[in-house]
């Protein structure tokens, strides 16, 4: 990124910390997390521990990151190399992420920005310019992207709720300040599991690995009676309600399951994992080092701020999680698609310069789709 | 502490003080060498590690679980006892696993009866009581069933490999894991072996009792057999690292995990950082200077000096880089792939 846009990136952000620093709290045990932050154009400053808010405020002042981290994990000494920090506890993170729905929507509000010519073009596998397959993806998510990512955050409550015990109160949803969501569960009896265990509740969650035998199809002499019902809790109802369709469909298509024998059962299975399963991304909640973006803070890949989502259905982030100023800016803009940020229409843009305020500016100049004229 | 019945020292008889139970009944270990009524029970000890070096279980002279008479209930738990310090006057760690894993089954069997018995509450509160003194885990009886805390299950499920221990194959609710008393037991198994084999291992090692110097020799010579073995590679490369490989050659993206799957198992198979770094050239990402810190952050050549491993196909499953073809049986990690056990 060039050196005009770093500083204008970098004056955007100073304002939204100096006003709404009011949105970022300090995480519950702050003097036990691992704090990390990257300045732009810079690598990654990790291993920072701070004792207390004002700590954190003066990060924030003194660095004027682009981005900030924090970790999931409690640690004796979070700022020691990775193996003397002394684990003792990590919050149970998840991550829904649009980019991983296989959304059909999806195909229709992505960048390629080529690497070698930096020819801006939709979605495409090779550069148009120069035939270069070394390109950046860059999106630009639609309103349903965010509503499907909703859905999973639903499904995910739902299972986290009643098949694992957990109270509601101590689960937050997070806009993650791009494309998603991050949920926090705290106080629950899973504080304490390894990375293993976390990996296997990942499963659980994502109905992977599931044997024909839990679904009531036996290898041999199976019979009708094994076969779970619609009143069942957990993964058996949700099976019920999502094979059976309703009750009156449940005796006929059991016969039909039964007919088609075992290994078509499994198959089945597989491809009921896709509708039912919570599409998680495992990597995320397996990490129990890893360290997440601070609530509160600006996402640089967007400009919007990762924020507590209250009302998850009203929930909007292109108004609820845009921050930045009106003042407007002068830029050059290159982005072939239509975007919508605080109920106003921008674009598509076609290599020109133009007047956009502050927000819309931000945006695009962290998607790397314009730069400050 | 447990305070345990005649018939429970007979059926874990791993519970019992050693030491104390000898002076209880007014016997020393010198007496066994020579005392030809005390020398059934060494028998009874060789018989009882004999069957777990097969890879058997011993059956006791228990009659659905009770002692009949107060000699057979000593005679026991005294070769339980006595296998012990056999054990421990060979020094062979084969015959301490093999004896641990043995008595564990056996004690499963029993405890798997108790919690099952549904007409004996004591039985149940027994079993339910060892379960907790030993691993910490609350077990509940509800209706048919035993429940456990989620977190709990899975910190002794995590080292099974067959599909049916997996969560998402369990009855959850609540936060609660459903389980019959068979699978109740079978969940600490390894935790029961452990907890035997660290008893034997902790006991201090007897001098060697005139008497029994045949014995020992003779139980030397079985441990020896049962050891050596050896395997043979193929050299060829698991479907998961192809299928990697192949990414990177076609100049598409592999994952983060991906690659550092593949670059963890080319180091475990010998390669050095320099030939490998290559591969990564076609990745749209590709920038050498971070490959070559990332490979050497893997190898443990620089930064903290820790040497990563290669994931286990079951985390490689999660992160669905697993290409599972027949080829692989039944593996549990990419690099056992192609090397075949030989006895």
């Amino acid at each position: 990124m060039n050196e005009i846009d770093t500083k204008f990136l970098e004056d955007s952000f100073k304002k939204y910390y100096f006003n709404h620093f009011d949105l970022i709290s300090s995480p519950e045990h702050t003097s036990e997390r691992e704090f990390g932050y990257q300045k732009f154009n810079s690598g990654m400053f990790r291993h920072i521990s701070l004792k207390d808010e004002k700590e954190l405020h003066l990060l924030f002042m003194q660095n004027i990151p682009s981005d900030v981290y924090c970790s999931n994990a409690y640690y004796s000494f979070p700022n020691s190399p990775m193996n003397e920090k002394d684990w003792k506890e990590a919050d149970l993170i998840f991550d829904i992420d649009a980019k991983d729905l296989n959304l059909s929507c999806r195909k229709n509000h992505t960048i390629s920005i080529c690497n070698e010519c930096n020819e801006v073009s939709k979605d495409v596998n090779q550069c148009v310019k120069c035939n270069s397959t070394k390109l950046e993806k860059k999106s630009l998510p639609c309103k349903n992207c965010i509503d499907a990512s909703k859905i999973e955050v639903n499904k995910l409550s739902n299972v986290l709720i009643d098949d694992l015990g957990i109270d509601k109160e101590n689960i937050y949803v997070y806009f993650s300040g791009n494309e998603g969501f991050h949920v926090y569960v705290f106080n629950s009896q899973f504080q304490k599991i390894g990375s293993k265990e976390r990996s296997e509740l990942v499963d659980y969650i994502m109905f992977r690995g599931a044997i024909p035998e839990t679904f009531g199809m036996k290898k041999f002499k199976p019979n009708r009676s094994s076969f779970p019902d619609f009143n069942q809790k957990g993964w058996n109802g949700r099976f019920s309600k999502q094979v059976f369709g309703s009750k009156s469909k449940r005796s006929k298509i059991i016969s039909e399951l039964l007919n088609n024998g075992y290994s078509s059962f499994q198959k089945i299975l597989d491809d009921v994992s896709e509708n039912i399963g919570v599409k998680i991304d495992p990597n995320v909640t397996m990490d129990i080092h890893r360290i997440f973006r601070l609530p509160g803070s600006i996402n640089s890949k967007s400009g919007l701020t990762k924020i507590l989502c209250t009302n998850l259905t009203k929930f909007d982030p292109y108004t609820d999680a845009c921050f930045l100023n009106d003042d407007s800016v002068e830029v050059l803009a290159n982005c072939p698609i239509e975007f919508k940020l605080k109920n106003k229409k921008f674009g598509p843009y076609i290599n020109e310069k133009i007047s956009l305020p502050t927000y819309a500016a931000v945006y695009l100049i962290c998607k790397k789709l314009a730069t400050i004229a | 502490m447990l305070v345990l019945g005649q018939d429970e020292k007979a059926k874990y008889p791993f519970l019992a003080d050693a030491g104390e139970y000898l002076k209880d009944k007014g016997f020393s270990l010198v007496q066994f060498g020579s005392d030809p009524v005390l020398k059934l029970s060494v028998e009874k000890a060789l018989h009882r590690i004999k069957v777990a070096a097969a890879g058997e279980v011993y059956k006791s002279d228990l009659i659905d679980g009770q002692a009949s008479k107060d000699y057979v209930l000593e005679r026991e738990v005294f070769s339980f006892l006595l296998a012990i310090v056999l054990i421990k006057l060979t020094g062979m760690s084969t015959l301490i696993k093999r004896f641990a894993l043995a008595e564990a089954r056996r004690a499963e069997n029993y405890l798997e009866k108790d919690l099952g018995n549904a007409s004996n509450k004591s039985k149940i509160d027994l079993a339910t009581r060892i379960i907790y003194d030993l691993f910490n885990i609350e077990i509940i009886k509800e209706e048919d069933f035993f429940v456990i805390p989620v977190s709990d299950y899975l910190r002794h499920s995590v080292t099974f490999h067959e599909r049916e221990w997996k969560l998402i194959n369990r009855h959850v609710e609540n936060g609660k894991v459903f389980l019959t008393p068979d699978k109740t037991v079978r969940l600490i198994r390894k935790e029961l072996g452990n907890y035997i084999s660290s008893k034997i291992i902790n006991a201090p090692k007897p001098s060697m009792i005139p008497g029994l110097e045949s014995i020992v020799n003779e139980l030397i010579l079985i441990s020896k057999k049962l050891t050596p073995t050896y395997t043979i590679t193929t050299g060829e490369y698991p479907p998961c690292i192809k299928h990697a490989i192949d990414v990177l050659e076609k100049g598409e993206n592999l994952p983060h995990s991906g690659r550092f799957m593949l670059a963890t198992f080319l180091l475990s198979r010998g390669q050095t950082v320099q030939q490998i770094a290559p591969l990564f050239k076609n990745a749209p990402d590709y920038n050498p200077r971070v490959t070559l810190y990332q490979l050497n952050h893997l190898a443990g050549t620089s930064g903290s000096a820790t040497k990563y491993a290669c994931p286990s196909c079951e985390k490689l499953k999660t992160q669905d880089l697993c290409f599972i073809t027949k080829e692989c049986d039944n593996i549990i990690n990419p690099l056992q792939f192609g090397k075949k056990r030989k006895l």
